[in-house]
């Protein structure tokens, strides 16, 4: 069991999530996109989404910070246990309440409006309650662990997830993990395995090229070319 | 005329349009067309690539001529640079988040259909039954309180006519001018595409850089596998002329039917248009000068600034730069022909729509002159002599003013001036046609000459079919090829979820014959063309024979 969840379930989230984003893009262009319900409904989007996906790339960065910067390297910068550990406990939970009240609104709007709520698939059904459980876990994780210095992940569970880049998962660091990190952490790899899968797959393309590219973009036909292009595979006419 | 000697000027070309507002009859049927071809699927049922709006009105989407709101187009920053109005590359990615300036459904109007099961399936009772009107949207039912067209013909004009943003610039001005009383009001309409502009800012706008302009024809396009729906061009164009598909949530806009136009066949909307009021041609325009000229400072200059990046394909030093720029001697030849430069540059009749801003739209408006002639013959004068047409056009009912802030950014001049031509051209031609001598000075004081009032009056009030749509194939030496071989049987946006899917081709969905049918294409264009310019319908005899006859 623990070799499945740790030393397994990773690689096979890091390979779906590689190999699906690779699938998707190859076969859905069309359906990759952000699935925006906001002609549905604007003025509670315009709140909670802003907070939710500025909430998520707070946690994101702390979670980097944390789960991949060594201890050793932090307190070479002169922050030690405690102080790292008011930073994680504050900063994180102001990131972590934005996130969730930014779902939460979310949530409530997705299921009380009727347009928003009929445009929602299944697909995304599973994937909201994947997502909510995962940060859920995480706040309830993080918040039943502040009594003295907390629950220092940074001795156990940072090292395993830097042992999974030298392909030799340090599996005994997880043992003694308090059960709440542990569900977090497979819930939050199973969403990474679903990435690919669901709506979420809008997060690979943020368009930082706009920064530098010319505002007017002009493209020409291929010369080569006359009449229409080939179908290509995945995207055959139906019906015919 | 003399081209600088260094430096090469770089040419492009675009198609364009010239709609003749004189002879819209607001008949919507470019709109029904329109949307039978291309937006007639799941999650673009409120979507009008093209609609027809009757002014004084709040147009489509209500009010989008409300930048301060909508914040469409282009402004220029403090240094006279131009710059989004919905702010710069940073803003927009830090709002990527959701779009404050997003217009919902209910701008355009929330789409319905009717229960009309209800009228069959309804139990057995006392009271007849009704198909209740239920919402595409949410699938409830609703009240039905706004649609595409409710204030159509000035209707609700008395209660909702202050909210047409132009009335109230107008009345900012002078205050009588606009008038909602009956008999005292005035309208026209007002048929709207995508603009397909020189300096489109919804291109500009789009983070994901999936529109784009085609450098062969300046059409500007969404390329669906690469919209990730950010829905930041929706906001960008000044026109709300960008579209959210809300099932697919991709952006979609009018395509200038580039499948038509590619093979040398008029727009839908062209095509339908009732009145033939529509022209389509070729304009070349030195795209280096776009940026310059769509920052010149005073909005009221913007007109003339535009002209000024179009070319005059007569000019030898224009066609050689075109010819080394690589436009084809076709395109060449079909600018030289193209009825869109003549009412645009030479009788400086056209007028573009809100070239305030500034993103250099390319499909400009003949204004209407029509309710004068009428006007004046009621009170008891000639209504076409030319004396009293001139001095009538500044109390026209559709005010000049009115007309200025539409398509001059409010500066009456060039209405005027367009005006004065179409009247002097009615006086001249009144002439003609009562075998009198025309009076040369009419046609000089408004700057043109006899012949050139009659060729302006050829395309305007003659309107034959290939006078009014002069348009290159892309690949015209090609084009028997395009027509019978390499052009598939279906549209080449046939696809699942893509903007042609719905169509069932010429057969229809039942004959299930598609694929065992040869592919040959029912009428070649030149059928076509042949039928639609000649001056009399086939008699039945000459139909039944027309299959032999073609063969020879």
């Amino acid at each position: 069991m623990k070799t499945l969840l740790w030393g397994a379930l990773p690689y096979i989230a890091f390979v779906l999530l590689v190999a699906g984003t690779v699938w998707r893009y190859r076969y859905d262009k069309f359906g990759w996109t952000t699935r925006s319900s906001q002609v549905y409904e604007s003025k509670l989007l315009n709140i909670a989404s802003p907070m939710f996906h500025y909430g998520i790339l707070f946690v994101l960065v702390g979670h980097l910070v944390g789960l991949f910067l060594p201890m050793s390297w932090t307190e070479g910068f002169g922050v030690d246990e405690h102080t790292y550990h008011l930073f994680s406990l504050y900063g994180g939970t102001a990131a972590g309440v934005l996130l969730v009240l930014g779902i939460l609104l979310l949530l409530y709007r997705r299921r009380t409006n009727t347009p928003v709520f009929r445009a929602t698939t299944a697909n995304d059904k599973l994937m909201y309650l994947v997502l909510f459980a995962a940060i859920v876990l995480g706040m309830v994780a993080k918040l039943t662990h502040t009594s003295g210095d907390g629950y220092n992940y940074r001795e156990s569970i940072g090292p395993w997830a830097r042992s999974l880049f030298t392909l030799r998962p340090d599996i005994d660091r997880m043992t003694g993990v308090p059960l709440l990190y542990e569900i977090h952490a497979v819930v939050g790899m199973v969403l990474f395995a679903l990435i690919p899968f669901t709506r979420l797959v809008h997060m690979f393309s943020a368009p930082v090229q706009y920064l530098f590219r010319p505002y007017v973009v002009y493209r020409s036909k291929d010369p080569s070319r006359v009449g229409a292009r080939p179908e290509r595979r995945g995207w055959e006419r139906t019906g015919s | 005329m003399a081209r600088a000697g260094s430096g090469r000027r770089r040419v492009m070309a675009q198609i364009a349009m010239v709609m003749n507002l004189d002879k819209c009859i607001g008949c919507h049927t470019c709109s029904v067309t329109c949307k039978q071809a291309w937006t007639n699927r799941d999650g673009m049922e409120y979507v009008w690539f093209n609609n027809v709006e009757t002014r004084p009105g709040q147009g489509y989407p209500r009010r989008y001529e409300d930048q301060e709101k909508w914040r469409g187009g282009w402004e220029l920053n403090k240094r006279g640079a131009l710059k989004l109005k919905n702010g710069g590359r940073i803003k927009s990615l830090l709002e990527i988040f959701s779009n404050p300036e997003l217009p919902e459904i209910k701008d355009y109007y929330e789409p319905w259909t009717y229960e009309y099961r209800n009228l069959t399936d309804a139990p057995l009772g006392d009271d007849y039954p009704v198909a209740e009107p239920r919402s595409l949207i949410s699938g409830k039912p609703m009240k039905i309180e706004w649609s595409s067209n409710w204030d159509d013909n000035l209707g609700g004009a008395t209660e909702h006519g202050h909210l047409d943003p132009m009335v109230a610039k107008v009345r900012s001005q002078a205050a009588d001018k606009v008038k909602f009383a009956f008999e005292q009001t005035f309208m026209f309409y007002l048929p709207r595409i995508c603009e397909h502009c020189l300096n489109p800012s919804c291109v500009a706008s789009c983070p994901s850089g999936a529109m784009y302009k085609r450098e062969e024809d300046g059409i500007v396009l969404v390329d669906q596998d690469h919209c990730r729906g950010w829905r930041k061009c929706v906001t960008g164009c000044p026109y709300k002329k960008v579209y959210f598909n809300h099932r697919s949530g991709k952006a979609e806009k009018c395509t200038m039917c580039y499948p038509r136009v590619e093979v040398g066949l008029p727009t839908v909307c062209s095509e339908t248009c009732v009145g033939r009021l529509r022209y389509l041609g070729v304009i070349l325009y030195d795209p280096d000068q776009v940026t310059a000229a769509a920052s010149e400072p005073d909005d009221t200059k913007l007109y003339e600034a535009q002209l000024g990046v179009f070319l005059d394909p007569a000019d030898p030093g224009v066609r050689e730069d075109a010819e080394r720029s690589g436009i084809s001697y076709d395109w060449i030849e079909a600018a030289r022909r193209s009825p869109v430069h003549a009412l645009i540059s030479r009788y400086k009749v056209a007028l573009p729509l809100h070239p305030e801003y500034r993103t250099l739209p390319m499909v400009w408006y003949v204004p209407p002159l029509s309710p004068v002639v009428d006007a004046l013959n009621e009170t008891g004068h000639d209504g076409e002599d030319a004396s009293n047409l001139f001095g009538a056009i500044d109390t026209l009912r559709i005010p000049l003013e009115y007309l200025a802030e539409i398509f001059t950014a409010g500066d009456v001049g060039p209405v005027r001036a367009s005006l004065e031509k179409l009247a002097a051209m009615r006086a001249h031609m009144r002439a003609i046609n009562l075998g009198d001598a025309p009076d040369g000075s009419v046609a000089e004081s408004v700057g043109m000459t006899g012949p050139e009032i009659e060729e302006m009056y050829r395309l305007l009030a003659i309107a034959k079919y290939e006078e009014r749509y002069v348009i290159p194939t892309a690949a015209v030496a090609d084009a028997r090829r395009l027509e019978e071989s390499a052009v598939p049987d279906t549209c080449s946006l046939d696809h699942q979820d893509g903007p042609g899917m719905g169509g069932d081709g010429p057969f229809g969905q039942d004959s299930g014959g598609r694929k065992r049918l040869p592919l040959v294409t029912v009428e070649n264009f030149h059928v076509l063309r042949k039928r639609q310019t000649a001056d009399e319908q086939p008699s039945a005899a000459e139909k039944a024979n027309a299959a032999p006859e073609e063969d020879r």
